[in-house]
């Protein structure tokens, strides 16, 4: 992935990452362009959700830098950086909502607290952002009053509030009803594509992602070992790949985890 | 033992933080007003009735004990210079960690486990200036005001059973009262040793809810060493603040 | 709404603990009886200041008219020198009596000041021309037993 750095709104130039004595990341090589949908796949604990965070500077590299909108992520100054993030929205696992403001108050918060835009704009704006996720009429309920999925698409409309050119989502496909499963990659996709952004999602649900992405990156043992277009991962021959494309139950990602001889646990002696 | 050091070390990085990062708390002051509702506002229940029981407590002891010398008179002093210089900042400080430190490290805890102080560095919105300082401040706030009053509720409690119930001279309790309490000496002291106490407190619960493990395990486990750690530092700087304080008097 | 309500508890708990904090100096402590900045110094020598401690109170006729601020060995007269704090409103003549006297039988001590006749009074950082030092309770009882011994 040797293109022009300029195009590049994400790379990641042979990165490694170690959480404590742990190694995460191994060389990781990763561009992505301006514009798409991606999708980083892999399995659990894989270090997806590490690849997030080093891009959004809550973590830094033990090696190797990570480059985002031409600016190297790890060097940045405190302000730097968090100019940098407001251009960047990210979806948490379970929307992360903070319990203690309502679902308006919520979507507004970066609106209150990054610009001077007096209340009854900042009530539009909030009231538009909710209807493009369909939930207009909930913004006077509570996060504890919301289903998962509805939680969720709350939190998507708070990430695109100040309309971010990096969208970020952590599992956005976890622990919800086909029917949102279905809302959710349809908003993603079609926010993407109106706002003119680009994003990433960290995801192991296969189905729902390849209808909606644009290229796929898999992710296992701390490197990209993988990547290519929907259809060309559907049909890939990679042992891993169609491993974890059509859910097989054993293959480079072995069944047993380590354990001695069967016959010995058991302490029967093969004659 | 070293893992001690090592928090300790971490707990006085954090709070360095905390106070380089409060003048959002200062160019806000709803930030910190609601978290004085919080902390403060909620503890008056629980600070003003055990105050009362308190001074009741410590009003029929003392009589009890100086009627053997036939010191009756003298037992508003007692109430008064326990409470003033002792009980108020030191039980005032230990109900407010139980209540108000518990309920800090709870919530940021929780915050933190559910990825909202994550979600909000991501937004560019420091946490640390805005769920953590606002709340610090107000703990330290609170704790004075809760300590006089908790006093107050003590001194009016002893005077209740004393001079009410029991049928001690009303004006001897009051007089001898304001001869042996010295404003500068007593009540200054006693509010410093809240002050001191409200900083200490609201330090310990803030950390331990900011390093919590994000498990639900790790947070009530927070919870529990706020209570506890803060209860031993109030009852050792008590000790230390006594000391210095309270020397030269004997 | 909700944050109106909240702000109007914040201010009744805010005004409450001011309020104890004042009762507090006011009823429970002696802060309006507590000394102004309208003060002079007088210095006095003692032999003896027996139990004597900074802050006890200066006395006439049983009002408390200024405090003890500071208690020193004078290596020039090798004797106590007690300076005290008194009140501007009360002058007192240049021949005053000051004596270390005890409330009581057992009781704190404090400084008790007898006015003489003289005219003039004294100024600020004078000196009490006579003193009465404590009353040591084994010379007392050295004395009665002397005195009985040579009484018999």
């Amino acid at each position: 992935m040797i293109s022009a750095a300029e195009n590049m709104l994400v790379k990641f130039d042979d990165v490694s990452f170690s959480y404590g004595n742990t190694p995460i990341l191994n060389g990781v090589n990763l561009a992505i362009p301006r514009g798409q949908v991606i999708a980083i796949m892999g399995g659990s604990g894989s270090g997806k959700t590490t690849l997030l965070r080093l891009i959004g500077g809550e973590a830094r590299p033990t090696a190797g830098t990570v480059h985002v909108a031409g600016e190297i992520v790890h060097e940045l100054d405190r302000n730097r950086l968090f100019r940098l993030r407001r251009k960047m929205g990210m979806l948490f696992q379970f929307g992360a909502l903070f319990t203690d403001l309502s679902v308006f108050d919520n979507v507004a918060f970066q609106m209150r607290e990054h610009t001077d835009l007096p209340e009854d704009m900042i009530r539009d704006l909030v009231l538009m952002k909710l209807h493009a996720v369909g939930l207009r009429g909930a913004h006077h309920l509570m996060p504890t009053e919301l289903s998962g999925g509805m939680a969720r698409r709350v939190a998507l409309a708070r990430s695109i509030a100040l309309d971010p050119m990096l969208m970020m989502f952590d599992e956005p496909f976890t622990g919800l009803d086909p029917i949102s499963l279905g809302v959710i990659g349809g908003l993603i996709r079609r926010l993407t594509d109106a706002l003119g952004m680009t994003s990433i999602l960290v995801t192991h649900d296969v189905q729902e992602s390849l209808q909606i992405v644009d290229h796929v990156y898999f992710l296992a043992d701390g490197k990209i070992v993988a990547h290519g277009t929907p259809e060309e991962v559907s049909q890939s021959a990679t042992p891993f790949v169609h491993q974890f494309i059509h859910g097989e139950v054993d293959g480079p990602v072995p069944f047993h985890y380590q354990a001695r001889a069967y016959a010995d646990d058991l302490g029967i002696r093969l004659k | 033992m070293i893992d001690g050091i090592w928090r300790l070390g971490g707990a006085s990085h954090f709070i360095l933080l905390v106070l380089l990062k409060s003048w959002t708390s200062f160019a806000r002051p709803r930030l910190i007003t609601r978290e004085i509702y919080y902390a403060g506002v909620m503890s008056l229940v629980i600070i003003t009735v055990s105050g009362l029981f308190v001074g009741l407590v410590l009003g029929l002891q003392g009589y009890e004990t100086l009627q053997k010398f036939g010191s009756e008179s003298a037992v508003g002093t007692l109430v008064a210079l326990s409470l003033v210089r002792e009980l108020g900042p030191v039980v005032a400080g230990l109900l407010f960690a139980s209540r108000a430190g518990s309920a800090m490290t709870a919530e940021i805890g929780l915050m933190k486990a559910t990825e909202q102080l994550s979600a909000m560095g991501m937004m560019a919105v420091d946490p640390i200036a805005r769920v953590v300082a606002p709340k610090f401040w107000a703990g330290v706030f609170s704790m004075p005001l809760l300590a006089a009053m908790f006093s107050v509720m003590g001194v009016f409690g002893g005077y209740l059973v004393t001079v009410v119930v029991i049928g001690v001279d009303e004006g001897s309790f009051w007089s001898q009262m304001q001869n042996a309490v010295d404003f500068r000496y007593d009540i200054v002291n006693g509010v410093i040793k809240s002050c001191c106490f409200g900083v200490v407190i609201t330090a310990i619960a803030v950390f331990e809810g900011f390093d919590a493990p994000p498990t639900a395990e790790g947070v009530s486990m927070a919870t529990t060493r706020t209570v506890v750690t803060s209860s031993l530092a109030i009852l050792g700087l008590d000790f230390v603040l006594t000391a210095f304080m309270f020397r030269g008097v004997a | 709404m909700q944050r109106t309500v909240m702000d109007f508890w914040v201010g009744v708990f805010v005004m409450a603990g001011m309020g104890a904090l004042l009762i507090l100096g006011l009823k429970v402590g002696n802060l309006t009886s507590y000394q102004s900045e309208d003060s002079y110094t007088l210095l006095g020598n003692f032999e003896n200041i027996g139990g004597l401690k900074i802050r006890a109170p200066v006395k006439s006729a049983g009002v408390v008219v200024g405090r003890v601020t500071h208690i020193e060995f004078s290596l020039e007269t090798y004797d106590a020198v007690v300076t005290l704090s008194m009140d501007s409103r009360y002058r007192f003549p240049k021949d005053t009596f000051a004596s270390i006297l005890t409330s009581g039988l057992l009781g704190e001590q404090y400084v008790g000041l007898l006015p003489g006749g003289d005219e003039d009074m004294l100024k600020n950082g004078e000196r009490f021309m006579k003193t009465n030092s404590a009353v040591v309770l084994e010379e007392m009882i050295g004395r009665f037993l002397f005195n009985k011994a040579a009484g018999d």
